[in-house]
C-alpha cells in the first residue's frame, strides 16, 4: 500500500438478501483515498454510497473484496476491534444529525470523549475548541431540539470532530438544510480539512456540496462510473 | 463507571418519563416495607399478648386435657401436685380448672367455658383481683368480645350452669365485676374467669386443676407425672402460623406490585429498543461496543431502583416513622376473627427487612432492565443509525 494511501478498496461487493435471492448494492468497487481528502460519492437514491460509506466506517463489511481501513482490513475486523477503529480515528455525520437528544450541546460534543481515558481538564478544553470552529459556543447548554437543523449538523460536525479522527465520514450532510445552511457547514468542513488534515468522505446528490468537492466520484448501480479530480 | 454516568445523564434527561418509573418503583418499595413491618409489628404485639394474658412463659397440662375437645374437660383435672406448690405460694405459677358451663344472660342460654383462676395470680395480666370483692354472687370477670356476645356490662348479674364431677347439674348466680379488654380472643371469647376455689367448690374437685401457667422466674421442670410440660413457643405455633400464612398471603400481593413496577421499567425499557434505535445506531458508530451498550441500558435500568430509593427514603422515612409512633388502626371487627389483634397494630422495620426489599427490587429491575438490553445488542447497527424499526 502506498503510505499515504489510507483507505483502500479492492473489488469491494456487497448483496444484501431479497427475498429468495440476492441484491448487488456494490458490484466490485476498486479505490483508493489519501490523506487530507475531500471526496465525495455522488450518485441517485440506490447507488451504493451509503453503503460505501457504511463499509468503510466498519458499520457494514464487504461480501467479496477487500476494504483496508488505515491497514486494518474491515471484512476480518472483529466487533471489538471495528468499535475501537471507529472510536479512534472515525467520525460520522448524519442527514438526521442523530444528537442525542435528552444532552446538551456540551455533552452530545463530549460525548465521544468519555470513551477515552481522559480527563474532564482536557475533555471540556477539546469540546470547547470543537465548539469554536463551528462556531456554537453560545449554544453549550442548549438541547437539540430548541436549535435549528443548520445549528444541530454543526454540532454533529463539531461531536465528529472533537477527537480530531483522521476520516470523517458524512452522509448526506445538507439534505436537510437550507443553502444558507448548507454553504456554512461546508465551509466550515472545508476549514478543517485544509487546518487539521482530516480526510472527509460525503455520500451526496447534493449539488451545494458537489461544488466543494476536490474529487468526486461517480456511483451508479453500484459500480463507479467516474472518478475525477476538480481542480479550483 | 461510563455506563453508570450516561446511564445517568440519560435518566436525569428523559425527565418525566424517569420519574414517573422511579416513582412507582418508590412506591413498592414503601408499601413493601411498610406491609411487612404491619405484619412483624403484628407478629411482635401478638406474641406479646399471648405471654403477657394468655400463655405466660409456658404451660403444664393435665395428661388428658385438649383444648380442642370440650370432651375431655371432664377427665382432665387433678391434685395440684406437691412440686408446684412452693412456687404457686410464691406466684411465679397459677393454677387453672376449666370446664364447661352455660350462662344464662337475659333468659338466653349460652355455651362457655369457665376458668377457675386464683384472684391473686401475677403470672398473667388479666384483671382478676377485680374478683376479691365481697358479694353474695359469685364475682366473676369476662372479656370485651364476651361481654358483647352476651350482652353482659359490669354489675350484671345472670345465672351460669355447670356439671360436678359426679355428672350433675348445678346452678348459681355470678355478678360480672369486671369486663376487661384485651386483644387475645383465647382468654376472652366465650370464656367466664372465676376464683378458683369457688370452682373447685362448684365441681367438688378440691384442690384440682386442669392446667398451669407459670411466669418469670420459675424454674421449669419438664417431667412432673401427669402433667405434660408446654414450652412458651409450642403454645405460640397455631399463632406463627396463622402470621406465616398471613406473609404469604402478602408475598402475593407484593408480588402484584413488583409485576407491575417491573412491567414500567421493562415497557421502557422495550419501548426504548424501537424509539432509540437511532440513539443506540449512533452510541455503536462513536465507537461504544455492543457489550457497552447492553451495559448502559442495563444500569439505565437498575437506576431506576436506585434512584427509587432515594425518592422512596424522602417521602417513605418520615411515613414510616410516622406509622412507627401512631400506630395503624385495623379495621373494625378484624379482633373477632379469633386472631390476636390489637386495635392499632404499630409496626416493626427490621434491617433484613428494609435490606432485603431494597435488595429483591433492585435485582428484579436489573434482569428486567437486562432482556431488552440483549435484544439491543443484536441490532443491526447500518439500520439502528437510520431508526429502522427491526
Amino acid at each position: 500500500m502506498e503510505n499515504n494511501k489510507i483507505i483502500r478498496l479492492e473489488g469491494v461487493k456487497k448483496y444484501f438478501p431479497i427475498g429468495g435471492g440476492k441484491f448487488t448494492a456494490l458490484n466490485g468497487i476498486t479505490l483508493t483515498f489519501g490523506e487530507g481528502e475531500f471526496t465525495g460519492f455522488v450518485g441517485p437514491s440506490g447507488s451504493g454510497k451509503t453503503t460505501l460509506l457504511n463499509i468503510i466506517g466498519s458499520l457494514d463489511t464487504p461480501s467479496e473484496g477487500k476494504a483496508l481501513v488505515l491497514n486494518r482490513d474491515i471484512g476480518a475486523l472483529s466487533a471489538i476491534k471495528a468499535a475501537i477503529l471507529r472510536r479512534e480515528h472515525l467520525g460520522f455525520i448524519f442527514q438526521t444529525y442523530n444528537l442525542l437528544p435528552v444532552y446538551t450541546v456540551f455533552e452530545n460534543v463530549e460525548f465521544p470523549l468519555l470513551l477515552f481515558n481522559m480527563s474532564s481538564t482536557d475533555r471540556k478544553k477539546a469540546v470547547l475548541d470543537a465548539l469554536k470552529w463551528v462556531g456554537l459556543l453560545d449554544k453549550i447548554k442548549s438541547r437539540p431540539a430548541q436549535l435549528s437543523g443548520g445549528e444541530c449538523q454543526r454540532v454533529a460536525i463539531a461531536r465528529a470532530m472533537v477527537k480530531k479522527p483522521k476520516i470523517v465520514l458524512a452522509d448526506e450532510p445538507t439534505a436537510n438544510l437550507d443553502s444558507e445552511n448548507s454553504h456554512h457547514i461546508l465551509h466550515t468542513m472545508e476549514n478543517l480539512n485544509k487546518d487539521l488534515k482530516t480526510t472527509f468522505i460525503f455520500a451526496t446528490h447534493d449539488d451545494k456540496v458537489i461544488r466543494y468537492l476536490k474529487r468526486k466520484i461517480l456511483l451508479k448501480d453500484g459500480k463507479v462510473t467516474a472518478d475525477e479530480i476538480i481542480t479550483k | 463507571m461510563l455506563a453508570i454516568k450516561l446511564a445517568y445523564r440519560n435518566l436525569i434527561g428523559a425527565g418525566l418519563r424517569t420519574w414517573l418509573n422511579v416513582f412507582v418503583l418508590s412506591f413498592v418499595y414503601v408499601l413493601i416495607i411498610w406491609h411487612y413491618g404491619i405484619i412483624d409489628g403484628w407478629n411482635y404485639q401478638a406474641r406479646k399478648d399471648m405471654q403477657a394474658w394468655e400463655v405466660g412463659n409456658g404451660e403444664y397440662w393435665h395428661q388428658n386435657y385438649d383444648p380442642y375437645d370440650f370432651f375431655t374437660l371432664e377427665e382432665s383435672h387433678a391434685q395440684i401436685p406437691e412440686t408446684f406448690k412452693k412456687a404457686m405460694a410464691e406466684g411465679t405459677i397459677t393454677p387453672v380448672l376449666i370446664t364447661q358451663g352455660s350462662v344464662y344472660p337475659e333468659g338466653r342460654i349460652q355455651s362457655m367455658i369457665l376458668r377457675g383462676i386464683e384472684p391473686g395470680q401475677k403470672v398473667l395480666a388479666l384483671p382478676t383481683e377485680e374478683m376479691n370483692v365481697e358479694s353474695e354472687e359469685i364475682p366473676v370477670i369476662i372479656g370485651r368480645r364476651m361481654a358483647k356476645n352476651c350482652k353482659l356490662k359490669e354489675g350484671d348479674i345472670t345465672t351460669i350452669r355447670w356439671r360436678d364431677v359426679n355428672g350433675t347439674f348445678d346452678a348459681t348466680e355470678v355478678k360480672i365485676v369486671k369486663v376487661f379488654n384485651c386483644n387475645v380472643p383465647n382468654v376472652d371469647a366465650g370464656q367466664m374467669w372465676i376464683p378458683i376455689k369457688k370452682l373447685q367448690e362448684m365441681m367438688q374437685s378440691p384442690d384440682e386443676a386442669t392446667i398451669f401457667i407459670f411466669g418469670e422466674n420459675f424454674e421449669i421442670n419438664e417431667n412432673v407425672p401427669g402433667w405434660e410440660y408446654k414450652s412458651q413457643d409450642s403454645l405460640m405455633t397455631e399463632m406463627d402460623e396463622i402470621i406465616k400464612m398471613k406473609k404469604v398471603g402478602g408475598s402475593f400481593l407484593y408480588l402484584v406490585l413488583i409485576l407491575l413496577a417491573m412491567l414500567a421499567i421493562f415497557d421502557t425499557q422495550v419501548l426504548s429498543i424501537f424509539r432509540r434505535q437511532k440513539e443506540i445506531g449512533t452510541y455503536i458508530a462513536m465507537g461504544m461496543t455492543r457489550k457497552q451498550v447492553v451495559s448502559l441500558f442495563t444500569v439505565e435500568g437498575a437506576m431506576h431502583a436506585i434512584l427509587a430509593i432515594i425518592v422512596g427514603a424522602i417521602y417513605g422515612v418520615p411515613f414510616l416513622l410516622w406509622q412507627i409512633k401512631t400506630g395503624f388502626s385495623m379495621p373494625a371487627g378484624t379482633d373477632d376473627m379469633g386472631l390476636s389483634i390489637a386495635e392499632k397494630i404499630f409496626p416493626v422495620y427490621g434491617a433484613g427487612l428494609i435490606a432485603g426489599t431494597i435488595l429483591l427490587v433492585l435485582i428484579i429491575t436489573t434482569i428486567v432492565s437486562y432482556m431488552p438490553a440483549r435484544k439491543i445488542s443484536k441490532m443491526n447497527p447500518t439500520d439502528a443509525i437510520k431508526g429502522k424499526i427491526q
